[in-house]
């Protein structure tokens, strides 16, 4: 039994939402930078240039890489051999979310009703999944959304007779209708299988993978690389004007489904795919 | 080939109909910034013949909610959010004498109908390059609806702020061109 004080997860978590805002994860960096040096449409080529001063700047300035510093998304796994001594946990991520985005100048972009949209002015509360894993470590994963890419995701419940191709076609279906308005390129995390909450939950973790790490599963990479390679063919480009730059990454995540199911969750990030990852 | 062409806001007529879908622009002057609630705000205020909060003729408004600004600094990240989502509201401000939008990705046939009728402009700002577009900002102050927070209706001050006509006063746009005859040169 291992004792944590739940005012340590209140600092990691502020700590997480400011650093998660002001630099990417140095995989989606080189992932852009890479993209840049390839790019041959010269539209595409010059906004790829002006992202990669944009991340300089951010950096050397502190000023968030994007505007829309995101609705805190936290990935909690936790070992079942941990103790929470103080506060409520959940009250304690909060309250790292609210120190983050009050003292990193973190735009708050949270309303508390979806239809009275009055907003709470300080980012909480935060989207949190839970994980009780073994062992005696915390592994908290913030991953702050915006949604100009959000917007654009999707879940489709399709037929098992749909299969792979089905699949295919509702990754592509939803990049081509996000097009210029998910701020490409983007990352596309899928989600296939389990239930109708739980793709999408998939397609979320699969944003948080290190960019073109492909999936372990053989099917799954072919998959995965296929997609990229016609996403990439629809000269959609980045801003959505043209090139072959589309996607950085495409990420499918699998699970276990029901006999008269096959749901696929499309969870599109722009290319300010932001996660800190921190094990406790 | 592509244009680079460096003008004044507010717009003029002869200034908008020099612009084409794919010019690279540096605005200077004065813009407005608005989004989904001030833009809901305004057509509130519209209906019920209330006034609106900034002049609408000849202006420009951008679709912008920034982070906070750091003790000193003018503002926060900076970049454009998805115009689409403002399209309900779009065409009445157009009517009304509106010129110029800055955002990102596409809008709706009644937009494009409101622009062409009307002779205005449509402009896209990098989406997610809030950091590089704070830059150009050189001031800004909160003119309607503090209430809103990043929502509030504000007037900056920009020097060659860099966009790229999406939608000329033709209807022409570059969302919907194919790779071949898009002005990229």
């Amino acid at each position: 039994m291992r004792t944590i004080e739940t005012t340590e997860i209140t600092k990691q978590i502020k700590e997480m939402c400011i650093e998660a805002n002001y630099f990417l994860p140095l995989d989606m960096k080189r992932a852009i930078e890479e993209a840049k040096d390839a790019e041959t449409s010269k539209i595409g080529k010059h906004i790829l240039g002006k992202l990669c001063e944009n991340m300089q700047i951010a950096g050397e300035d502190m000023i968030p890489i994007c505007q829309d510093t995101g609705m805190a998304v936290i990935f909690a796994e936790i070992g079942q051999d941990v103790h929470f001594e103080g506060g409520y946990l959940e009250e304690a991520i909060n309250e790292g979310v609210r120190q983050g985005y009050q003292e990193g100048y973190l735009r708050k972009s949270v309303v508390g009703d979806p239809l009275i949209r009055e907003n709470t002015k300080d980012n909480t509360p935060a989207v949190i999944h839970y994980q009780i894993v073994p062992g005696e470590q915390v592994k908290i994963t913030v991953a702050p959304k915006g949604f100009g890419s959000e917007n654009m995701s999707r879940v489709y419940m399709l037929k098992p007779a749909d299969g792979m191709e089905g699949v295919k076609r509702a990754v592509l279906t939803a990049v081509k209708e996000a097009g210029p308005n998910a701020c490409p390129p983007v990352v596309v995390g899928v989600g296939v299988g389990g239930t109708f909450e739980k793709c999408a939950v998939l397609a979320k973790q699969a944003l948080t993978r290190p960019v073109q790490e492909f999936s372990k599963v053989p099917y799954v990479r072919e998959m995965e690389q296929e997609l990229l390679r016609k996403i990439n063919e629809t000269d959609i480009g980045p801003g959505g004007l043209g090139g072959m730059t589309t996607a950085l990454a495409v990420h499918i995540n699998t699970y276990p489904t029901h006999i008269a199911g096959l749901p696929v969750a499309v969870n599109i990030c722009c290319h300010v795919n932001r996660h800190v990852v921190r094990v406790l | 080939m592509k244009m680079e062409k460096y003008i004044r806001a507010p717009l003029d007529t002869e200034t908008i109909s020099s612009l084409k879908a794919g010019d690279f622009v540096y605005i200077s002057g004065t813009i407005y910034t608005a989004r989904d609630a001030a833009h809901k705000r305004m057509s509130e205020a519209l209906a019920g013949k209330g006034a609106l909060p900034i002049e609408l003729k000849n202006n420009i408004i951008y679709y912008l909610g920034p982070s906070p600004a750091r003790e000193g600094r003018v503002i926060g990240s900076a970049g454009p959010t998805t115009s689409g989502r403002m399209d309900k509201y779009t065409p009445a401000l157009l009517d009304l004498g509106l010129k110029g939008m800055i955002g990102k990705g596409r809008r709706s046939k009644e937009v494009k109908e409101a622009v062409v009728r009307n002779g205005c402009v449509y402009f896209a700002a990098i989406g997610g390059a809030g950091a590089l577009l704070s830059k150009a900002i050189k001031a800004s102050e909160v003119v309607a609806y503090e209430d809103l927070g990043t929502e509030a209706v504000r007037k900056l001050e920009v020097e060659n702020f860099p966009v790229i006509v999406v939608m000329d006063a033709d209807g022409n746009d570059l969302y919907e061109k194919t790779a071949e005859n898009r002005n990229d040169g």
